[in-house]
C-alpha cells in the first residue's frame, strides 16, 4: 500500500500565525489529487491531530492539484510544550499515512456507510 | 505607467543575490520594499522586544539597500523592523540607518512608524467592546493586556502610505502586515486594489514564487488591471503554478487574505506566463470592510533550565521510555521534598531525541537508533528555581539505573556542566482585532532629517 508521501510531490506544514497550523499537500496530477483527496477525509486529519472535526478547515484546489488543511495548532507556538517552533514536522505525519481507500472509519465527509 | 516595486528578499537578514539587486535597480523601480519580521520564529522576540538577526547581518544588507536606493533615487521601506516590530526595534533600525548614512555620506529624510500599544489602552478598548477574537479564539479578559511585555498592532497600507506621503527617503515601520509596505505605493497611485494586495502577498517572500527561491530579488509591476511578477536572478523564472501556489504559503485560507481595511478574494484570479521569466496575474477582488487592526501580544510565563544526557548503552536505548518514566517519577518525588515546591509550581519534561522529540505523543514512526538524547526541560517561576531542578536531576541523568540490582550506569554528558539556563519563557497571548475609526489612532508617525556632506 503506497503512502501519501509516495504519491504527493511535496507536503508542507507551516505556521499561519502562532495559533494556526496549515498543511499544503501538492499532488503531481489530477489522478494523484483525486487519490489523495479520497484517502484524506477530514475526519482522518482530525484523528491524526487529536482535534475535533469541526475545527479542521479543508480546501480542495483542483486548479493547483493541492489539498490544504488549516487547523488550530496542536500546541500554541512557543508554549512550554511546543516541540517544533516552525511546525514543519507535522507534515511528516501525513506523509507516513497509508493512501488507503476510505473505510467506515475514515469515510469522506458526507459519505454514507455501506 | 505601472508602479514598479522591487523586493530584494523575503526578510532583511536572510541574504539575497547582490547581482540580482543591481539588475533590479536597472529596471528603474518606483520603490524598494523589504520585510523585517514575523511571528514565525516564536514568542521570544516580541516578548523581549528583540530581533532574531544579528546586527551585523542587518547592517550589511541594509547598507546595500541604502546604496541601491540612492542609485535609484526612490524611497526604501522596511516593515516589521527587528523581527517583532516594537518601538525599540524601529529605533534600532533608525540607529543603523543613521550609522550607514554617515558612512555613505547620505542626506536623508527618515520616517518612523510606531506600532506598539499601551496595555492600558488595549484594556480600555476591550472594556469598550472594540476588540473581537479571531479563530482560533484565545482567552482574553481585562487582566491580560497588563501581563504582556509588548503588544503591537499590525499596520496596514494606510499607515505606510501616510509615511510615504511625508516625502521620506526611508520608511522604517514597526509591526505591519507582510503585504502592507508592498501594496502601499500601488494603492496610493490608484492601481487596481485587488492586484495591489494580491501582488503584495505573492511578493512578500521575495523570490519564493520563482524557480530560484533563495535569490530573493523580484520586481512587480502593478497597474490598473493586474500585476506582473518577475525574478531578477540569472536563470530564475516565475511560473503560473509557483505564483498561484504562493497564496497558500503560511496562509490559513488559500483564497481569502484579511487586511486591516478589508479582504482580498483571489478565487477569480488568472495566472499566465507573460514571457520567459514573468507571470501576469489579474482578476483578484478587493472588498472593503470595517477598519480593524490585528493585535499581537507576548508575555513572560516563567524561566527555563535544560540539561542534556546521551544514552548510548544499547540496553538503555532499548528501554529509554521506561528510563525516562522512572526518572520523571523520581524527580516528582524529590523536587517537592527538597525544593519545597508544590507540584503546580514547576513543570518538568524529558524529551527523547532520536525517538519522538519532534512530534511527542503524535509520533507514529518507530526506529532503533544507536543512541537517544534525553533533553530535560525544567520550567519554574524564576531562573534560580529552574536551575535547581536541573541540578537536582544531574546525578540521576548521569547514573540512574533501570533497576536497583544492576551495576551503576554512567551515561554521556556532552558538556560540563550538562545543564544550562535558557532564560525567560514567553508565550503569545493575543489573537484579536482592534476596531478603529481612524486608521492612524493606534499608530504614531515621526520624521527626521540626517545631513552628511
Amino acid at each position: 500500500m503506497p503512502r501519501i508521501g509516495d504519491i504527493a510531490t511535496r507536503i508542507r506544514a507551516k505556521n499561519a500565525g502562532p495559533f494556526v497550523l496549515t498543511i499544503d499537500i501538492f499532488c503531481p496530477d489530477p489522478a494523484g489529487f483525486d487519490t489523495i483527496c479520497r484517502a484524506l477525509p477530514t475526519t482522518r486529519i482530525a484523528a491524526l491531530f487529536h482535534q475535533p472535526r469541526a475545527e479542521i478547515r479543508r480546501f480542495e484546489l483542483p486548479a493547483l492539484n493541492v489539498l490544504k488543511f488549516s487547523l488550530p495548532r496542536p500546541v500554541v507556538q512557543g508554549s512550554h510544550n511546543d516541540r517544533d517552533m516552525h511546525a514543519s514536522g507535522w507534515a511528516l505525519l501525513i506523509s507516513a499515512l497509508e493512501a488507503a481507500p476510505p473505510t467506515c472509519e475514515n469515510a469522506p465527509d458526507g459519505a454514507t456507510r455501506p | 505607467m505601472p508602479t514598479r516595486v522591487l523586493i530584494p528578499a523575503g526578510a532583511l537578514g536572510l541574504g539575497f543575490d547582490v547581482a540580482a539587486l543591481w539588475r533590479g535597480i536597472e529596471t528603474r523601480p518606483d520603490i524598494i520594499v523589504i520585510d523585517g519580521g514575523s511571528t514565525d520564529s516564536g514568542p521570544h522576540y516580541l516578548g523581549t522586544g528583540t530581533s532574531k538577526y544579528s546586527r551585523a547581518a542587518t547592517k550589511a544588507e541594509w547598507k546595500l539597500l541604502m546604496e541601491a536606493r540612492a542609485r535609484a533615487g526612490v524611497p526604501l521601506a522596511i516593515g516589521t523592523a527587528g523581527t517583532c516590530g516594537t518601538d525599540a526595534m524601529v529605533d534600532r533600525m533608525y540607529d543603523i540607518t543613521c550609522e550607514i548614512a554617515a558612512e555613505l555620506g547620505q542626506s536623508l529624510k527618515i520616517a518612523r512608524l510606531y506600532s506598539e500599544q499601551d496595555p492600558a489602552a488595549v484594556e480600555a478598548a476591550l472594556k469598550a467592546g472594540k476588540i473581537r477574537p479571531l479563530w482560533p479564539e484565545q482567552p482574553l479578559d481585562e487582566t491580560v493586556p497588563d501581563t504582556c511585555s509588548h503588544i503591537v498592532a499590525l499596520a496596514g497600507a494606510e499607515q505606510i502610505t501616510a509615511a510615504l506621503e511625508t516625502g521620506a527617503d526611508i520608511v522604517i515601520a514597526g509591526r505591519c502586515t507582510d503585504t502592507a509596505p508592498i501594496a502601499a505605493l500601488p494603492l496610493l497611485r490608484g492601481e487596481h486594489p485587488g492586484a495591489a494586495w494580491h501582488g503584495a502577498k505573492i511578493g512578500e517572500c521575495g523570490a519564493l514564487c520563482s524557480t530560484n527561491p533563495t535569490s530573493g530579488v523580484i520586481v512587480i509591476d502593478f497597474d490598473r488591471t493586474g500585476f506582473t511578477v518577475r525574478p531578477m536572478a540569472e536563470g530564475a523564472r516565475c511560473t503560473p503554478e509557483l505564483v498561484a501556489a504562493h497564496m497558500l504559503y503560511e496562509n490559513a485560507d488559500p483564497q481569502i487574505l484579511h487586511e486591516p481595511g478589508g479582504r482580498l478574494d483571489v478565487r477569480a484570479a488568472s495566472h499566465e506566463q507573460a514571457d520567459e521569466t514573468a507571470v501576469r496575474v489579474s482578476g483578484a477582488i478587493w472588498h472593503e470592510g470595517p477598519y480593524g487592526v490585528k493585535l499581537e501580544g507576548a508575555r513572560q510565563v516563567g524561566f527555563q533550565s535544560c540539561a542534556l544526557v546521551l544514552l548510548r548503552d544499547p540496553a538503555y536505548v532499548a528501554q529509554a521510555e521506561k528510563w525516562c518514566a522512572l526518572l520523571e517519577a523520581r524527580l516528582h518525588r524529590e523536587i517537592p521534598a527538597r525544593l519545597e515546591l508544590a507540584r503546580g509550581d514547576y513543570h518538568l519534561e524529558l524529551r527523547q531525541i532520536g525517538r519522538n522529540a519532534t512530534l511527542g505523543a503524535l509520533e507514529t514512526a518507530s526506529a532503533s537508533p544507536a543512541e537517544i538524547g534525553v533533553l530535560l526541560i525544567a520550567t519554574a517561576a524564576d531562573q534560580a528555581t529552574a536551575r535547581e531542578i536541573a541540578r537536582l536531576a544531574n546525578p540521576h541523568l548521569l547514573h540512574m539505573p533501570l533497576s536497583d540490582t544492576e551495576p551503576q550506569a554512567t551515561h554521556a554528558f556532552p558538556f560540563s556542566p550538562p545543564e544550562w539556563d535558557r532564560g525567560a519563557l514567553h508565550e503569545f497571548c493575543l489573537n484579536h482585532v482592534l476596531a478603529c475609526d481612524d486608521p492612524m489612532t493606534p499608530f504614531r508617525l515621526c520624521t527626521d532629517e540626517v545631513h552628511h556632506a
